[in-house]
This record gives C-alpha cells, sequence and structure tokens, in this order.
C-alpha cells in the first residue's frame, strides 16, 4: 500500500509540473455564464470543509465559496462542490476544474510560484504543534530527544517535523502514517511519545478523540507557519481580483460592525466606509467586474470573518478554537482587512 | 441419538491431534467470543445518539454511526430527494448477481443477465429524460458507484478480453505484436498508474470543447486494465482445446465462426469460469482505488460522512466493519456466480 501511496504522489507531481492552465481569462464570465461556482474544498477537514450527514457542506473554507457565491452570482448556494484530497487539489485548479482551491492549503513559496496558482489572501494563521502524554513528564518539544513522533503523511507537517528538529539539533524518529485515524490511534495506543499536526486541530484531537483529555497535554511550541487561504489559478488577474477583494470584504466587514443581521440596517448608516461597502455612496463593483451591492451579499451569506471563524472554528463550535492570530489587527491579531474604497 | 452424534464425534474426536485441536479452538472461542459479543451486541448502541455513543467510551460498539451515516456511506453525494434512483441502479445489479448465483440461469443467458443491469443503471443514475433530473456523474457515489464500476468494468472487459485474446492467436504478426504489447503494458503498470493516466493525462490530448466526465474516463481504464488480465486467462483456456475438436467440427461441416461459437468459446468459458470470477472479485475490490482521482465510491463515502464530523469520527471503526461486510458479502456472490456460469441452462 504504501508503495502505491508514494507512487500516486510521484505521479501527481510529475503530471503537475507538465499541466499549465488550460484558459487565460474570462473565468468571472464563465462563472456567470454557467450560474455556478466550482469550488475545490476537502475530503472532510473538521470546522473548515467537511459534509454534514445530509451532504451539506459547512466550514470556514466552505463559507468563503458561498459569500463568493453570493458576491458574484446572488446566491450563496449557487456552488458546485468538488472534494479534492491533498493529492489532487493542484491539478484540479491548474486544469480549470475547480474556480477556485479553498481548501486549507498552506501559502508558501514553493506553491506561489511553481504549480500555475496564486493565493489570494490569508483566511486563517495556523501553525503547527504537538500533543503529549502527561505522564511522559515533557513539558517542552525540546525534551523529545530521541521520540518516536507519530505524524501524518503527505503535508507540510512530515517536513516541518524534520526541519525544526534538525534546527534544534535533536534527533526524533517519525513514525508515519497515510491516514488520520491510524495515526492517532497508534498515538493514543502508545506507540510514539507525541502527536504532531496542525495547532487548529490538536486541541480537538485532545479533548474529542484522547481515552482521557486530562492525561495530556498541547505543548506550547508552534514550530511553523501555515497560513492557509484561497487560491486561484494564474492568468486571469481579474477573477484574482475577485477572490482576494471578497475576503477582504469580509475581514473589513468585522472590523466595520457589519454582521449578517445588520446588512440590511445599515444601509441607512450615516459612516461614508459602512455606505461604501454596501453600495449606497460610491460604486466599488464596478471595477471588479461585479455590481454595487457585492459585498453587502458577501456578508448577507453567512456574516462577516468574525462570524464566520465563531461559528465554524470558535466558541461557536466543536473546535472552540481561541481568535489568537486570527482576530483583528486592533484587537492583536492579524487580521488586516485592506480598505475597501 | 448415538448414530447422530457418532460422525460428529469421529471428526472431532477421532485421535489424539484432533482432539487437542477441537479443545484448542472451543477454548479459544471461549476466550474470544464474550468479550467481542458484549462489545459488538450487549453493550452497543444501535441508534444514531452521538451523545450515547460518546459515553460508551468504546466499551461497546456505536452501530449508531451507521444509523446516522448510512445513506451518505451507502448512495455517496447524490442528491437526497432522488434516492430512490442510486437504490433502484444498486438493486439491479444486485438482483441480477442474485439471480445468477442462486437462480436457474446459467451460460449464455448468464452472461446477458450480469452484462444488462450496469448499462440500464447508467441513465437512470444521469437522467434528463422522462422527468428524471440530470445528475452529474461527480456526485454518483457510495455503492451504487462501487457496483456500477464493477459490473460495468467486466461488461466491457470481457467481450473486448475474448477478443484481444483470439487476436493474439491472429497470424498476422504486427497484429500480434500490438496486442502482445497492449497485455504487457496494462498488466506492467497498477492499476492506480492507470486511473492517474485516465484522469490527467486523458484531457489534455482531447481537442478543446470535448470533455468527457471522469467516471467515465476511469471507467475506460478499468476495461481496458481488466481486459489484459482477463484475455490471458481467456487465451489459456483457448489453448486447452485440442486440435481434434476444430477438425471434427470442420467434418461436421461446421463453418470456423460456428465451430467457435458452439464448440470453443463455450468450453473456454466453462474453464475459465473460476479465473474469471477471481478477476472480478478483485475488480471489486480494487475499485476502492478510483478514491484517489475524486469518485467517491463505498470507501469513498465513508470517508467524506465521517472525516469531518468530528462527533462521529471516533466510530470508524464499526462504519469501516459495516463496509467490510458489504465488501463481504459481494465477493461471496460473485464467488458463488462462477459456479453458476458452466451450469447449462
Amino acid at each position: 500500500m504504501f508503495r502505491i501511496r508514494t507512487l500516486a504522489a510521484a505521479t501527481a507531481a510529475l503530471l503537475a509540473t507538465f499541466v499549465t492552465p488550460a484558459h487565460a481569462g474570462k473565468t468571472l464570465d464563465a462563472i456567470k455564464a454557467k450560474g455556478q461556482l466550482a469550488c475545490g474544498v476537502s475530503t472532510g477537514v473538521i470546522g473548515f470543509s467537511a459534509a454534514d450527514s445530509q451532504g451539506q457542506w459547512r466550514g470556514l473554507d466552505v463559507d468563503v465559496c458561498r459569500a463568493l457565491a453570493a458576491a458574484v452570482l446572488g446566491d450563496p448556494n449557487k456552488v458546485r462542490w468538488v472534494p479534492l484530497n491533498s493529492q489532487q487539489r493542484f491539478t484540479a485548479i491548474q486544469s480549470g476544474e475547480v474556480d477556485i482551491l479553498s481548501r486549507n492549503t498552506t501559502w508558501s513559496l514553493t506553491r506561489d510560484a511553481g504549480l500555475g496558482l496564486h493565493f489570494t489572501a490569508v483566511t486563517y494563521y495556523d501553525g503547527q504543534g504537538f500533543l503529549v502524554a502527561k505522564k511522559s513528564k515533557v513539558t517542552s518539544a525540546k525534551q523529545l530527544k530521541n521520540a518516536e513522533i507519530c505524524v501524518q503523511s503527505g503535508t507540510t507537517t512530515e517536513r516541518n517535523l524534520a526541519d525544526w528538529f534538525r534546527a534544534q539539533g535533536i534527533k526524533v524518529k517519525p513514525v508515519v502514517f497515510e491516514k488520520f485515524e491510524p495515526s492517532i490511534k497508534a498515538f493514543f495506543s502508545g506507540r510514539c511519545q507525541a502527536y504532531t499536526t496542525d495547532a487548529s486541530a490538536l486541541a480537538f484531537i485532545r479533548t474529542k478523540e484522547a481515552p482521557n483529555p486530562d492525561d495530556y497535554l498541547v505543548l506550547p511550541e508552534i514550530i511553523s507557519k501555515e497560513p492557509l487561504g484561497p487560491a486561484v489559478r494564474r492568468g486571469d488577474d481579474e477573477w484574482f481580483a475577485v477572490v482576494k477583494w471578497v475576503v477582504q470584504a469580509l475581514v473589513e466587514a468585522e472590523e466595520l460592525g457589519i454582521t449578517q443581521a445588520k446588512v440590511d440596517a445599515l444601509k441607512a448608516s450615516p459612516d461614508p466606509a459602512i455606505q461604501r461597502f454596501l453600495g449606497v455612496g460610491e460604486d466599488l463593483g464596478k471595477s471588479l467586474g461585479l455590481d454595487r451591492e457585492w459585498a453587502a451579499r458577501a456578508v448577507k451569506a453567512g456574516g462577516n470573518y468574525g462570524e464566520l471563524f465563531e461559528r465554524n472554528v470558535g466558541a461557536g463550535s466543536p473546535l472552540k478554537l481561541p481568535r489568537g492570530l486570527n482576530a483583528q489587527w486592533n484587537k492583536g491579531g492579524l487580521m488586516y482587512g485592506l480598505p475597501l474604497r | 441419538m448415538g448414530t447422530v452424534l457418532a460422525p460428529i464425534r469421529r471428526r472431532l474426536f477421532g485421535d489424539a491431534l484432533s482432539t487437542a485441536l477441537t479443545l484448542l479452538v472451543v477454548a479459544a472461542a471461549l476466550v474470544a467470543l464474550p468479550p467481542l459479543l458484549r462489545w459488538a451486541v450487549l453493550n452497543a448502541v444501535f441508534r444514531p445518539d452521538a451523545a450515547a455513543c460518546t459515553a460508551l467510551d468504546h466499551a461497546g460498539a456505536c452501530w449508531g454511526v451507521v444509523a446516522e451515516k448510512a445513506r451518505f456511506i451507502l448512495l455517496g453525494r447524490y442528491p437526497g430527494d432522488e434516492s430512490w434512483r442510486p437504490i433502484a441502479a444498486a438493486g439491479l445489479i444486485v438482483a441480477s448477481w442474485l439471480a445468477v448465483a442462486f437462480g436457474r440461469i446459467g451460460g449464455r443467458a448468464a452472461l446477458v443477465a450480469l452484462a444488462l443491469p450496469p448499462v440500464v443503471a447508467v441513465p437512470l443514475l444521469g437522467g434528463g429524460f422522462a422527468g428524471l433530473a440530470p445528475v452529474p456523474t461527480e456526485l454518483w457515489g457510495g455503492l451504487p458507484l462501487t457496483l456500477l464500476l464493477t459490473a460495468g468494468g467486466m461488461a466491457g472487459a470481457l467481450p473486448l478480453g475474448i477478443a484481444v485474446a483470439y487476436g493474439r492467436r491472429s497470424k498476422l504478426p504486427v497484429l500480434r505484436g500490438l496486442l502482445t504489447a497492449y497485455v504487457e503494458l496494462a498488466r506492467g503498470i497498477p492499476l492506480i498508474a492507470a486511473l492517474f493516466v485516465a484522469s490527467f493525462l486523458l484531457p489534455l490530448f482531447f481537442p478543446d470543447g470535448v470533455a468527457l466526465d471522469m467516471l467515465w474516463r476511469v471507467l475506460i481504464a478499468i476495461v481496458l486494465f481488466a481486459a489484459a488480465y482477463l484475455s490471458e486467462i481467456i487465451r489459456g483456456g483457448l489453448q486447452a482445446i485440442r486440435p481434434g475438436q476444430l477438425d471434427a467440427a470442420a467434418a461436421l461441416g461446421l463453418s470456423p465462426w460456428q465451430t467457435q461459437r458452439w464448440i470453443v468459446l463455450p468450453q473456454v468459458l466453462r474453464a475459465a469460469a473460476p479465473s474469471l470470477a477471481n478477476s472480478a472479485i478483485a475488480l471489486f475490490k480494487d475499485t476502492s482505488l478510483v478514491t484517489v482521482v475524486s469518485l467517491y465510491e463505498l470507501t469513498g463515502s465513508l470517508g467524506l460522512a465521517l472525516a469531518g464530523d468530528g462527533e462521529w469520527r471516533p466510530f470508524y471503526l464499526e462504519a469501516w466493519l459495516f463496509i467490510a461486510a458489504i465488501y463481504w458479502l459481494g465477493c461471496a456472490l460473485l464467488a458463488r456466480i462462477s459456479a453458476a456460469i458452466p451450469r447449462q441452462p
């Protein structure tokens, strides 16, 4: 099985280097003509993109696509969901099978520059951390000398692990698993002294999947930067701008206090920034190829960035993640909505 | 009583070795069965109640996960209000397998009965006529997709395999060489590589504006892949037919075509039936590989159903046992079919 997966990954990587963007430009027109946005999501990541028992897609990445569909097509439900595994995701965006890749994908130089795609904005600042058993008395990742560490293959996680410990001059033994379930099962049954993955998933693994959450501890070290955000294929600057600015609008809406519930009422607001945002004043949609109410519809689809966060990964969700780096810039975070003017 | 028990006693306790083995098996069962029974039945939660399942803390099985996710696991992303269509499609294919495995159908009629349902299932799932809403192939999934790929793959691969087997016995060296090269190539690569070629490379060869859905590209890859193996099975069967039979048929005034149709092929298929079933069973399980190219058959839809649902994800073992049972039933059916094909109607 291992060899098959390796071959699959290698084939995909090889093909990715040959596949070039099929058509440049006119993505927006094509989406309008089809009346549907093709959104590439994950095959199931809690809080980011997952189908519920009724087959409805939910999550932060999902809501970004819904906001985009609302802005472009006027209806957040006009989305064709394309679940993609980590090997296929880049080919799908390169070949034009999806219009946007909103699939908790880390923005890095090699991906941005070498894969025929453009990342548009960061929707979640993540980082890689460790989970250990309390009885091991480990309180810092630096104490993990010669430890066996369970990790899932096929993502940046595995490489970060090797890089960080090499930089620290500490030897560890990664124990690599193809799938998520076996990897945590192995950790909780004592196969490894530590488990590593993105911090956004660690807290949930501890509270929900551990036999007894109080026996486990998330270490303070965050060993990597994982800025996650939607990407589009290269060669269509207009579409790139639309996606970029819809995400900016969601972040800006939170700062301006424009919520899903208050969108309509705020149209009477005297604040020029809010007026511009909602299309009451100046027409900001025109230069994007959209109408004047695009941003208002994006917020009305599922709320501003703060509401999306709370519902999918924050206090109102099973993940219960703190805002942390993802708070607004004026509240100690990194979310800095570019000005809509 | 004695007459009934005697053979049993002879078999189980006939000599020292049998007695020891019997006692060992009984002891193992006594050790393993009670905890298994406790886990699977006595402590199990059968209703879709996540809180009750979590409270169990894995002391019992949470079959509720199957109840909660059954629709998603079995039918994948197919639109909810059209559920009867994938159910009917899967039902048709299963019914044909049951009919051949347990019914009175045999020989050529059985082959036709097995080949037709996947052909009927496609328009049923796809819709777009007679008031059936069109459903794009990318939304097909779960058990109907697994069955369609297996039955459709075999239905396409068997005629092709027979043709290739005859072609390789042809007197034309170019044809023979080409077919040999095809068989060796197809057998020389893993199915997953063929699927990647079908999904990523094939579209690049199509002219602009021509697009073939992933499902059809994958089905073509499966047919070409399976046909290479089947052709070798058939070729083996052809080699087993003694030349004397052909001479006898010619002496009776049968044309070469009639000879093949009435004398050779029936014998070949009868001899090849166990190997053909072997291939069908292998293909049935291999269909799970299509998840790597975003077709969500049984294992894929199980992944979609559970991976992103924190509430139910901890109970993935129970869900996997559920589809393992489905795979086992399917394989058992296919094995029985191999016994039915050689049967004369």
